[in-house]
């Protein structure tokens, strides 16, 4: 049994328009220690499935329908004054946004000993002492005067720290991370990065990891899920992801990256991504795609076993030579 | 911090003596020489001469400003012309009530306003914030001679659970004190407590959408937590600003409500000066206007700086 096995989530939006479907027929499992990617462009549905676990979508208005199973304890049904005992403890979250994601009212301190009074029951005292160690272990020098200070004391790269310090205070079992070194510098980001490996090395914790940077995904996952339109499209290792990308979407996504070559446009996707308010009963890429035939139009590919432990949404994947 | 509370405080001895000035300013302004009056039309250009003398209005301005200064600050701010008593003995039996007054009125608004803010704002949409939304309306349409009106009728002459009007002193009987004062700081109060009600609710909004209100609920942090301390203590700022802003709307409605209520307090104090031309008691009352305006704002600065580190070590001693 996996660590988090999410089974057909589906996530649906009440708007002023109607009820857009952000997420469709997901599937996923992750084990513990390991980094899993959620990869595709902005609005693919990677941080709504994500947020679906620690259930932070907003309660009114979401309509959610499947299975996620953490240890095997259905979260979706939980009462509310059980998954508070969930949230921060066993699944947290690092957000996208350092600069606001933590209270500018309060000190960095009081920020990350508040979640350790919650769920660890620690007094004051020892929850400072904890706190001054997990600045420490994210790498924040001077810890002990950060300690006192405020967010808007501290860089984008130093925050985003704390908020790590902060998701990782009870060592969870599962981490989120939501874009988490989007907003900051590329030479903070491999920090950033260094550290959720630290952290999945010493603590065993598993990831999910949001981002559509795919550098990133080969830098530090083990496991990449390619999400387009609300949809799993590819699912497989990152190494065999990049050795064997087979659907079209992948492909368009990994020759849209910068390389260092001189001259030259970079590569992009043409057209853009249907509608969620429809959901027609075809492949949801078939006007983009390079590859499509006469049955894109018809049905819908569903996600298929390509390789061993590889699956593809395809009629016509790529890369079976 | 002290520096802050310091320089603050600076600025406010600035503006009090620039008020100061203004009002010195305004008074020899008024049309009509006070020596003439004093001396009645029949008088001599002598007696109106000596009079000028006496009183130190042949001085310059500048001269005459010194002693106006010199003598409130040594407590003497002249004699009431209608009886002759000193002003500053008015103003101390005056002041308490009307200040006894506005603490009550304050405390209901910012129970009931902020309260209301809080939970309009956290049940938006639904039947509570509909209701609270309404009152809120209603509580700024209606002013504040019909509420008072309203309110005597209903609970001194239907009802009769609540005096009337009248007035006891808090230190001779404070249950016949509070019985007295209750519907006066509702009447004045409400019309406070629907601005204060607005604006929570409209600073909680856009706390509670912010990112660091989702961080906290990803802690596992109950609703209260939430919505106490994280989303309510960066919504603050706006509540004292308005506490501070709207202290000038209090004053003029302690006036009206004073009057409907046939409390002698400042308020009253001031319509009747008016109406009987009473310049050293408008004199006096208008500086402790000006001055209670500069301590409120100062209080009002000093609580941004305790409730916004930004504020608070911007000025400080940190890098």
């Amino acid at each position: 049994m996996s660590l988090l096995e999410i089974t057909d989530l589906t996530v649906g939006f009440d708007t002023e328009d109607g009820l857009v479907q952000a997420v469709r027929d997901i599937s996923l499992t992750l084990d513990e220690g390991e980094i899993l990617a959620l990869c595709g462009e902005s609005g693919c549905g990677k941080s709504v499935t994500a947020m679906s676990v620690p259930r932070l979508l907003p309660p009114d208005t979401t309509r959610l329908s499947g299975s996620v199973k953490l240890d095997g304890r259905e979260l979706t049904t939980l009462p509310e004054p059980d998954m508070r005992h969930v949230r921060g403890k066993d699944v947290s979250v690092v957000f996208q946004e350092p600069m606001t994601s933590l209270n500018p009212s309060f000190s960095v301190g009081y920020q990350i000993t508040e979640v350790l009074r919650r769920h660890e029951g620690l007094s004051r005292r020892a929850a400072g002492d904890r706190a001054l160690e997990l600045l420490e272990l994210v790498g924040i020098p001077a810890a002990a005067r950060r300690m006192k200070e405020y967010p808007h004391q501290l860089s984008g790269g130093m925050r985003q720290r704390v908020m790590i310090a902060i998701a990782v205070a009870c060592s969870p079992r599962v981490l989120i991370a939501d874009e988490p070194t989007t907003a900051l510098d590329v030479t903070i980001q491999a920090g950033v990065l260094d550290v959720f490996r630290d952290l999945r090395d010493r603590l065993g914790t598993a990831i999910i990891l949001i981002t559509h940077d795919l550098g990133v995904v080969a830098d530090i996952a083990d496991r990449a899920v390619v999400m387009y339109a609300g949809r799993a499209v590819e699912q497989a290792t990152v190494t065999e992801l990049f050795a064997n990308p087979r659907h079209p979407y992948t492909l368009g996504l990994m020759k849209a990256l910068p390389t260092a070559a001189v001259g030259g446009r970079l590569a992009e996707i043409p057209g853009m991504v249907p509608s969620p308010l429809s959901d027609p009963d075809e492949c949801a890429f078939h006007d983009r795609c390079p590859r499509v035939q006469v049955d894109c139009r018809v049905s819908r590919p569903p996600l298929v076993r390509q390789a061993e432990g590889h699956l593809a949404a395809c009629f016509h994947p790529g890369g079976q030579s | 911090m002290l520096w802050f509370i310091l320089r603050r405080c600076g600025s406010a001895v600035i503006v009090m003596f620039l008020g100061s000035v203004l009002i010195f300013l305004g008074i020899r302004a008024l049309p009509g020489d006070p020596a003439t009056v004093m001396a009645g039309q029949e008088a001599s250009p002598e007696v109106v001469e000596a009079i000028r003398q006496e009183f130190g209005l042949d001085k310059p301005l500048p001269a005459q400003y010194v002693d106006y200064i010199g003598q409130t600050l040594t407590g003497n701010l002249g004699r009431s012309t209608q009886d002759q008593l000193p002003v500053i003995d008015i103003i101390a039996e005056r002041l308490p009530v009307t200040l006894e007054l506005s603490a009550l009125a304050m405390l209901v608004a910012i129970v009931i306003g902020v309260g209301a803010g809080i939970v309009a704002a956290v049940r938006r949409g639904k039947v509570a914030d509909y209701v609270a939304t309404g009152f809120g309306l209603a509580g700024l349409s209606v002013p504040h001679f019909w509420l008072g009106l309203l309110a005597i009728l209903l609970f001194a002459v239907t009802w009769r659970v609540l005096p009337a009007s009248g007035y006891v002193p808090f230190t001779q009987d404070p249950a016949q004190n509070l019985q007295r004062m209750i519907l006066p700081a509702l009447v004045l109060g409400t019309g406070f407590a629907a601005i204060l009600m607005r604006q929570t609710r409209s600073a909680m909004l856009g706390a509670l959408s912010a990112d660091y209100v989702r961080t906290a609920r990803s802690k596992g942090l109950s609703e209260a937590k939430v919505v106490g301390a994280h989303a309510l203590r960066n919504s603050l700022t706006t509540v004292v600003t308005v506490l501070g802003l709207q202290l000038g709307a209090l004053i003029s409605g302690a006036v009206v409500t004073e009057q409907i209520f046939v409390i002698p307090g400042f308020g009253k104090l001031t319509v009747d000066a008016v109406l009987t031309r009473n310049y050293p008691v408008i004199q006096a009352v208008v500086l402790i206007t000006v001055i209670g305006y500069v301590v409120v704002n100062l209080l009002v600065d000093i609580a941004y700086a305790f409730l916004n580190p930004r504020i608070r070590l911007s000025g400080g001693s940190h890098d």
